[in-house]
């Protein structure tokens, strides 16, 4: 009865801390109820994972990688780039809307983070510096993602463009490492050095081309295509104009 | 000092001696038709003249001016209209201010048959002296093919074939730490899984061929490493040379699976050319243009916990030339 009331006491107390408290239950419990319907026939129960196919035993019939330590990173990544829901566990994730709403997103957020894991990282590309980025971009990244962040092939998967990543979601790719994307630890890529690539890749999703044309961005090899089709063909026609045939 | 002077002196002369000149000798018959002078294309090609060289101008002007916005394409389009207008000046000179004539001419029909003949007979009976014909006709091919392999010779500077030792020599020998791009000795239980590491041998070039390392953590379990390589993954970690055995470019790219039961599993891909090793099986090509495995480093890992090499590479390292690939298939 004392322990209740001084349970009460503290609940006056901290009125605000109560109520944000009751918030982040209701919130949880949505959560809950939405992987239940979305997520668990893959991920399994509480997040635990579906590593083979099963069928019967509480309607699993997916397959799905534990959600045990992946934390609100994880889960923020994979819901708001539209990742996740994936349609069969075979398809490698592309970026598309997501069908849950942003307060579902949230929800569901707190709910996977409960398991435990990293936070949602804050990345400050205003603290970064230009010039690092893209040399770290060039290090670390470009060999996929090309220079320009334009995406491009490695054996076995699409890599893809970054022009509609966020800050948040450039620094979760970083340290989460999605799909066949290695991950790079603060040991790799320090948080600095990551507010400088979140920098640079914000800059270029619209580069200034001092030529005036992008060409998408792909490299050398379509500008000379382009110079050589474009000049190529005026040198032919000014050719026609200025020369004339043998009469025979 | 001298050399101006003189210079400046023929400068002078030139200029002022220019008008003097005698007048020159009239030929009795022109070869040329006379056509009369035409004073408008004269006038056209003086404008384009002149518009040449407003461009060209124009184009000093916008590379001082720094201000000037889209400055790089009011760059390419002065210089281009400057040579635009110097070759329509050009072909307006070519077409109306030089007199031309079409010229044409049959081949002649073979002036002297009955000499050709007789040249030929000429041919023919000088021959008769040879009484081996046979044996010196192989003598002139023997020579033509002698010369002919000298010259293709230095077509094996291409790559070694014989001398492939130093493809063998690398600064790795048992008990050599390895170092991260700062120097750093990188420490087994730093090594983490899902991403990959650059590494060097401690205090040797970084710059050879053998030096550079890419190292990644797998799991034990899902090592199967070629037999007689036991011991060579403490801890499931592995090193390869980061030099692609194709073409010799680095390996600069880890493909890691996120959830291993449906996606690809990890490998080693090298950006140029998309060349794909497994490092869980020794660095077998998985796809991709490289013609023999990744060259594998033994590691060991003795107390204090770094990483040491154990020993050199499993075979040459760089790319396959031919007497590389010859000894590695035998």
């Amino acid at each position: 009865m004392r322990r209740l009331l001084v349970l009460g006491g503290l609940a006056l107390a901290l009125p605000g801390a109560a109520a944000a408290q009751q918030s982040n239950a209701i919130l949880f419990a949505n959560g809950k109820s939405l992987y239940a319907e979305n997520c668990l026939s893959c991920h399994g129960v509480g997040g635990r994972g579906v590593p083979k196919p099963t069928h019967g035993a509480l309607d699993i019939h997916g397959v799905g990688p534990r959600l045990r330590g992946v934390g609100a990173m994880g889960a923020d990544f994979y819901l708001r780039t539209g990742y996740m829901p994936l349609q069969s566990a075979l398809d490698q994730p592309t970026r598309r809307h997501s069908p849950f709403t942003e307060r579902q997103i949230d929800a569901l957020v707190a709910y996977v983070g409960s398991f435990g894991g990293p936070r949602i990282p804050e990345p400050h590309p205003e603290r970064g510096r230009l010039a690092v980025g893209l040399r770290l971009f060039t290090e670390h990244c470009a060999g996929c993602h090309q220079v320009v962040a334009e995406g491009g092939y490695v054996t076995g998967a699409r890599v893809p463009p970054l022009k509609q990543a966020t800050a948040t979601q450039i620094a979760e790719a970083v340290r989460l490492g999605p799909y066949l994307m290695p991950r790079f630890p603060k040991s790799q890529i320090s948080d600095r050095q990551l507010d400088s690539i979140v920098r640079y890749v914000e800059w270029a999703k619209h580069p200034d081309d001092r030529g005036g044309w992008g060409l998408g961005h792909i490299g050398p090899v379509p500008e000379g295509l382009v110079a050589w089709l474009v000049a190529g063909a005026a040198l032919v026609g000014v050719c026609t104009v200025i020369g004339r045939r043998i009469q025979e | 000092m001298s050399a101006l002077r003189r210079w400046l002196v023929s400068a002078f002369v030139l200029l002022v001696g220019r008008g003097r000149r005698p007048a020159r000798v009239q030929r009795a018959e022109r070869i040329v038709p006379l056509e009369p002078p035409s004073p408008r294309a004269e006038l056209l090609v003086l404008a384009l003249f002149g518009a040449a060289s407003t461009c060209a101008v124009g184009f000093v002007v916008v590379y001082a001016v720094e201000s000037i916005p889209h400055q790089t394409q009011f760059l390419g389009l002065s210089l281009g209209l400057a040579f635009a207008f110097l070759a329509a000046a050009l072909v307006l000179i070519a077409y109306r201010l030089v007199v031309t004539e079409e010229l044409e001419e049959d081949y002649p029909p073979p002036a002297h048959p009955a000499e050709q003949e007789a040249l030929e007979q000429l041919v023919e009976e000088s021959g008769d002296r040879m009484t081996r014909k046979r044996l010196l006709l192989l003598g002139g091919g023997a020579a033509g093919a002698a010369i002919g392999a000298a010259l293709i010779t230095p077509a094996l500077s291409l790559g070694p074939i014989f001398e492939v030792a130093p493809f063998y020599r690398t600064p790795w020998r048992p008990g050599v730490r390895l170092v991260d791009e700062r120097g750093r000795p990188l420490r087994a239980d730093e090594i983490l899984e899902e991403t990959f590491y650059t590494a060097y041998p401690e205090g040797a070039d970084r710059e050879e061929l053998g030096s550079p390392l890419v190292v990644v953590r797998l799991q034990p379990a899902e090592l199967h490493l070629p037999p007689g390589r036991d011991g060579w993954a403490p801890d499931g970690i592995v090193a390869y040379s980061k030099i692609c055995t194709h073409a010799a470019c680095a390996i600069a790219l880890y493909r890691k699976p996120t959830f291993p039961a449906v996606e690809e599993r990890p490998a080693l891909v090298c950006p140029c050319h998309y060349s794909t090793f497994d490092p869980a099986r020794g660095g077998k090509v998985l796809f991709g243009p490289a013609g023999r495995p990744l060259p594998q480093l033994p590691l060991e890992v003795r107390s204090g916990g770094e990483l040491r090499a154990g020993g050199n590479f499993s075979g040459p390292i760089g790319p396959s030339w031919w007497g590389v690939r010859n000894r590695s298939a035998s």
